[in-house]
């Protein structure tokens, strides 16, 4: 069973579409919707173990199975989850579980293919979180882009066609790059590593430090253009805007809450382990382009007079923020990276919901549409401070223990790196309670909202998983940090395996304020 | 009793959480009771506490409830700190939080946000716990961050009135800037100590070198004058009172807008090695009392008066801090917290009187006067207020701020002190002006309003009595005699001895100090003068405001037409606010405007241009194609090479191969399908 049940939760869904493909006709929409959320329901309870029975003190790969597919070319069916990835799986089989609940009234056409579309989405995130084999990895990672890219393109908005091809497009071209460096890898092995033909990561994670430097910054080069298109990075972003104000809300919520992790977690998982030099050479580069994410989306989302593109922005904003703790390169930094991926899932998950259930009564996004709601809708009204102040980082909720621990990590690196991102936290609340204050705050003026109604159960049942994940994660953080700990401590010591001198604490504060060098301690 | 400490914060969670899942259905009219209740129950606990701390063995105790936040070398945990300095702060909260509570229940009676206006004062409360029992500086930052939000849904609570919820915004963000410098201190404290518990903390506080030290002070008081509004960061405060008048009372002058000064006197060992800090948070404090007092002086809404006084008294504790005399600031702290307190509920309850005049005259002194006879009991526990703030002994305002200005004084801070008996003066001077134009004088209301002005209910004099009570006693009792009272000794084991560690006035404190200690108080003639010099202060600031505005009240005219610039500057505060408008608002308006098409034009542009020239030049390699037939038979011949290669390894037998192709396939004659 434990062999299995990586297959079984990954494929669970795809056996789900293929059933809804087959035996279910158009005109049964009761009866798709039902047997979506259910699929989403079993696949999330064959997630639980994954929780339950995970050893924390393990810090290599869990759940494992391995089998030969190509072996031609060396290409094993191989899947594994660890401390970085098996929150990411979690989160992928809740929030499949919301999507799906979501479209109940929002999606009125071509509902079956609608659903399909949705489970196989499923099946690719979670086989790209699972993949151990890093062609395995690619083949996953491109799935995803085509349910999505009908997911927009066809239940998308006005601009739909257009958002959709660039998104494709876009993340594409950056995927092939990634897989020159993919295949870069794969022939470096065989001259310098094991010499054999291998895209088993666990391998090729010895070949990696060996590699010189020239060449590990051009393999450096191609992953970073793929992964930082997906997060995406500054100046990399424009698709995303455009993608999440076209796609559906459960498009939305995938997006933001899962497709874009797929760029951290490459980072993480690929990026750093294989190739720590590059990535230490890097740090300033990577860090300049996180801060200035940081900072500019948060600007931008503040110029925002659509409600789900100023959501959108500001998830630059706080990616930035993650790519900032990925890069500082110590245990904390990208412990709170790794916690801030989960945090920005489902905070800026249910913003989306929360603009998919006012766009539903009122067919507009825009925030001058809007004001006093709050004396109309005192529920939704109560959920959206809530989950406002999660993703400004207010203490006890979710967002301030990853935004926390990635400045911690920051400014171990070093004082310079925390200075400039505090000035995002200032920033991300402006623009967040200038949203509220418009939207909530005043009178009631616009006859258009005297007749809006509150949440119905079926949305508050939706949105109380994410509020009740929001406190859980802001009150008892520990069940979560304890499950990454040991991967992530893996992690910073495979890139730092040629003794980076900024992660010292003491190089962190100019001379004269530290008191005696300490030693390396992470 | 010390161990049942969570019991404290526990009693205003249950609160929120009654009032705020029931409050609309079912708790509606009693939801200031549980609220009331809530807030006493942790007062008794405290009590209990403090009796136990005052007349036991005292000490410091821990108590641990859960492991938090742990990350590497990284850890915090969710505990308590039971010591004379929390039990001081604990007493005050709570016993000042509970008058609110109480008050409340009468001021707000009738108001469709009742209940949810008793949701964010017990939330405020449990807040405001955390932030004073927590044994680390994270914990301090979650209850200081807990208290804003409050503060910032109280500042908006008629959130229909844009004002107040420009307000409340406002507040919330001077803070946030405060809480980055707070944010960016305690990452150092922790880069430094390797901890953020206050007792591992403290212990390697003494290893600091002078600069680390200084910096993680002036980064930590940065956060604290964003709390505590202090020059550049108290533009917030006086916007604040756009809130109803019990939460100026708590929130903006007893309790949380003092949790800057609790900060920096908690952090006393760090900053006992970072001299350089101290002076800045002396002068700071200095500057801001000056200047707060002196826009006091004209403005004309009560509430404003009230504010710009609380800035200034603020400013005053600050001072206390930066001459190393933490104990005398706490003491400062509580006996302000008691008489301003007591003056924002006498003001809410002459604007409660004045329900039924025009909105825009409810807070204005113009329309006010006489009111004496209609209010006595506010009246009287006014007048007792206004004394004690001007330092008429034996008040409770003359034992802190005498002290205060002893220690400036007598640690060589002559400028400091210069500048704290001016405001001090100032601020006898605009609180009988206050007096006088409300109370005294012949009645300007509002014709129509005139015959609904009444005193106000039980529920709201008796909180007013009692805090009167303790404005007359709450200075002699702990601060008698002075600089030598028993809050000193009390409160000696929780705070770093005053410019210990190198501290440039370190000196003239041992110096005060031995006086201290064999005399008792202020010995030789300095001492004396200096009481007389300040008690004849305050009755000249008294007798100034009582001649310009009860013998002559032509002067104030005549001054204001004579001076007309300075009186204009001081009316508009200096025009702080327009200039922040056009210095720091504006231009980042501007910019993220410009960045925004920036994003749209160029950023983007890039993008579809390079799509763009993808597609032309794509149409051109096909024309050029079509022209070269030439080519073409070569170009077969490679083409068919190229395939068998490319054939021969999609051939290789492997199921799985011929699956994955098929997927692909399938995908593509699905989006062939779906796009017909």
């Amino acid at each position: 069973m434990e062999n299995f049940l990586l297959t079984l939760i990954a494929f669970t869904p795809l056996a789900g579409a293929v059933i809804l493909m087959l035996f279910f006709k158009r005109e049964q929409t009761v009866a798709i919707k039902v047997f979506a959320t259910a699929v989403t329901v079993v696949d999330f309870l064959l997630s639980i173990p994954l929780w339950t029975r995970f050893d924390t003190s393990e810090a290599g790969f869990q759940f494992v199975q391995k089998v030969s597919w190509i072996p031609t070319i060396g290409v094993s069916y191989f899947l594994g989850v660890d401390g970085i990835s098996v929150l990411l799986v979690l989160l992928t089989t809740i929030t499949m579980i919301v999507a799906t609940v979501c479209s109940f009234t929002a999606i009125v056409e071509r509902e079956k293919e609608y659903y399909v579309c949705l489970l196989l989405m499923a099946t690719g995130m979670l086989g790209t979180f699972m993949a151990v084999d890093i062609f395995l990895f690619y083949v996953f990672f491109e799935i995803t882009l085509v349910p999505m890219y009908f997911l927009i393109g066809i239940w998308g908005g006005k601009r739909k066609l257009y958002a959709a091809i660039k998104f494709f497009l876009y993340t594409l071209f950056g995927s092939v790059l990634m897989l020159l460096g993919i295949l870069a890898l794969y022939f470096v092995n065989l001259k310098l590593g094991t010499g054999t033909l291998t895209f088993d990561l666990t391998e090729l994670y010895a070949v990696g430090p060996k590699i010189p430097i020239g060449l590990q910054s051009w393999i450096f080069l191609a992953f970073f253009v793929g992964f930082a298109i997906k997060v995406p990075m500054f100046p990399f972003h424009t698709w995303l805007p455009d993608a999440h104000v076209e796609a559906p809300t459960a498009g939305s919520v995938i997006l933001a809450g899962i497709l874009l992790k797929m760029g951290t977690y490459g980072f993480v998982r690929f990026v750093l382990p294989l190739l720590p030099q590059a990535s230490q050479m890097f740090v300033p580069f990577m860090v300049l382009l996180s801060i200035i994410g940081i900072i500019y989306g948060a600007l931008v989302a503040m110029a925002q007079t659509d409600v789900k593109k100023l959501v959108a922005y500001s998830s630059v904003s706080h990616l930035g923020f993650v790519m900032l703790g990925v890069f500082a390169l110590n245990q904390q930094g990208i412990l709170g990276g790794q916690l801030q991926m989960i945090n920005h899932g489902i905070s800026t998950g249910a913003l989306f919901l929360l603009v998919g259930i006012i766009y539903e009564r009122r067919h507009t996004r825009e925030i001058s549409e809007f004001g006093g709601l709050s004396s109309v809708m005192p529920i939704y009204t109560t959920i959206f401070a809530i989950t406002m102040l999660s993703s400004i980082g207010l203490p006890g909720l979710n967002g301030f223990v990853g935004e926390f621990l990635i400045l911690v990590g920051a400014f171990k690196a070093s004082y310079v790196y925390a200075a400039f991102a505090v000035i995002g936290i200032v920033l991300g609340a402006a623009y967040m309670l200038w949203l509220f204050q418009r939207m909530f705050f005043g009178t009631l003026d616009n006859p258009e909202n005297q007749k809006l109604t509150d949440c119905t159960p079926r949305e508050i049942l939706y949105l109380l998983p994410m509020v009740v994940l929001m406190f859980w994660i802001g009150l008892y953080p520990r069940p979560f940090l304890s499950r990454m700990e040991a991967s992530v401590g893996k992690v910073v010591k495979m890139v730092n395996v040629a003794a980076a001198p900024m992660n010292t604490k003491a190089a962190a504060l100019p001379a004269g304020v530290r008191t005696q060098p300490k030693a390396k301690n992470f | 009793m010390i161990e049942l400490a969570w019991l404290i914060p526990l009693f205003p969670a249950l609160g929120v959480v009654i009032n705020g899942f029931f409050g609309t259905r079912y708790t509606r009219d009693n939801a200031g009771h549980i609220a009331s209740l809530m807030a006493g129950l942790s007062f008794l606990v405290v009590l209990g506490i403090a009796s136990e701390m005052i007349f036991g063995s005292g000490g410091t105790h821990t108590i641990h409830l859960w492991d938090w936040i742990s990350a590497g070398k990284f850890s915090v945990s969710i505990a308590f700190l039971i010591d004379p300095l929390s039990t001081i702060m604990l007493l005050v909260v709570s016993g000042v939080g509970f008058l609110v509570h109480v008050y409340s229940v009468g001021y707000l009676q009738g108001d469709p946000g009742y209940p949810r206006f008793f949701t964010y004062l017990n939330l405020f409360m449990l807040s405001m716990f955390l932030l004073v029992l927590g044994d680390n500086y994270l914990l301090m930052f979650v209850g200081w961050e807990g208290v804003g939000l409050c503060s910032y849904l109280l500042i908006g609570f008629w959130y229909e009135k844009k004002s107040a919820s420009d307000a409340g915004k406002k507040a919330f963000i001077v803070n946030r800037i405060g809480d980055a410098g707070f944010l960016l201190g305690m990452f150092m404290i922790w880069i430094l100590t390797d901890s953020l518990t206050y007792s591992e903390v403290f212990q390697a506080a003494p290893n600091m070198t002078a600069a680390g030290a200084t910096a993680i002070g002036l980064l930590l008081f940065i956060g604290a004058a964003g709390k505590s509004a202090q020059i550049p960061l108290y533009v917030w405060l006086p916007d604040a009172m756009e809130g109803p008048t019990p939460v100026s009372a708590l929130i903006h002058a007893a309790t949380m807008v003092t949790a800057g000064v609790y900060m920096v006197a908690r952090t006393s060992p760090i900053y006992a090695m970072g001299p350089g800090a101290l002076e800045v948070i002396a002068i700071v404090g200095a500057v801001t009392a000056f200047f707060a007092a002196s826009i006091g002086l004209v403005q004309n809404d009560i509430k404003r008066v009230l504010a710009y006084s609380t800035v200034s008294q603020l400013g005053f504790m600050f001072i206390a801090l930066g001459v190393g005399a933490y104990a005398t600031a706490i003491f400062h702290l509580m006996t302000h917290a008691f008489f301003k307190g007591l003056m924002f509920l006498g003001s809410g309850s002459v604007i409660h009187s004045l329900h039924h005049a025009p909105v825009e005259q409810q807070q204005d002194m113009r329309y006010m006067g006489g009111l004496k006879s209609k209010l006595p009991i506010t009246y009287w526990t006014f007048v007792i207020g206004a004394l004690a703030i001007a330092g008429i002994p034996p008040l409770a305002g003359f034992w802190s701020k005498d002290e205060i200005l002893a220690n400036a004084f007598f640690t060589g801070h002559y400028f400091i002190w210069g500048l704290g008996t001016a405001a001090a003066f100032m601020t006898a001077f605009y609180m009988f002006r206050l007096i006088f134009m409300t109370f005294h004088g012949e009645m300007r209301v509002d014709h129509h309003a005139r015959e609904y002005i009444h005193e106000s209910p039980y529920s709201m004099t008796v909180p007013l009595i009692i805090l009167a009570v303790l404005s007359v006693v709450g200075g002699i009792i702990p601060g008698f005699p002075l600089e030598g009272g028993w809050i000193h000794s009390f409160l000696a084991p929780s705070l770093a001895k005053g410019g210990a560690g190198g501290h440039a006035a370190s000196e003239a404190v041992q110096f005060v100090r031995v006086a201290v200690e064999s005399g008792g108080g202020h010995e030789g003639p300095t001492a004396i003068i200096l009481i007389i010099l300040a008690i004849a202060i305050a009755v000249g600031g008294i007798a100034l405001a009582w001649f310009m505005y009860m013998r002559n009240p032509a002067v104030p005219d005549d001054l204001a037409s004579r001076f007309p610039g300075l009186h204009r500057l001081l009316l508009n505060k200096y025009y702080i606010d327009e200039i922040y408008e056009a210095c720091i608002i504006k231009p980042i308006y501007r910019l993220m405007n410009s960045l925004w098409s920036f994003d749209a034009n160029v950023v983007d542009g890039a993008v579809n241009g390079a799509s763009l020239v993808t597609l032309v030049s794509s149409r051109f390699s096909g024309i050029f194609d079509l022209k070269t037939v030439d080519g073409a038979v070569n170009g077969i011949a490679s083409m068919t090479k190229f395939f068998s290669q490319v054939f021969k390894f999609i051939q290789s037998g492997m199921v799985q191969n011929y699956l994955f192709v098929m997927l692909l396939g399938i995908f593509m004659m699905l989006s062939a399908y779906l796009f017909r």
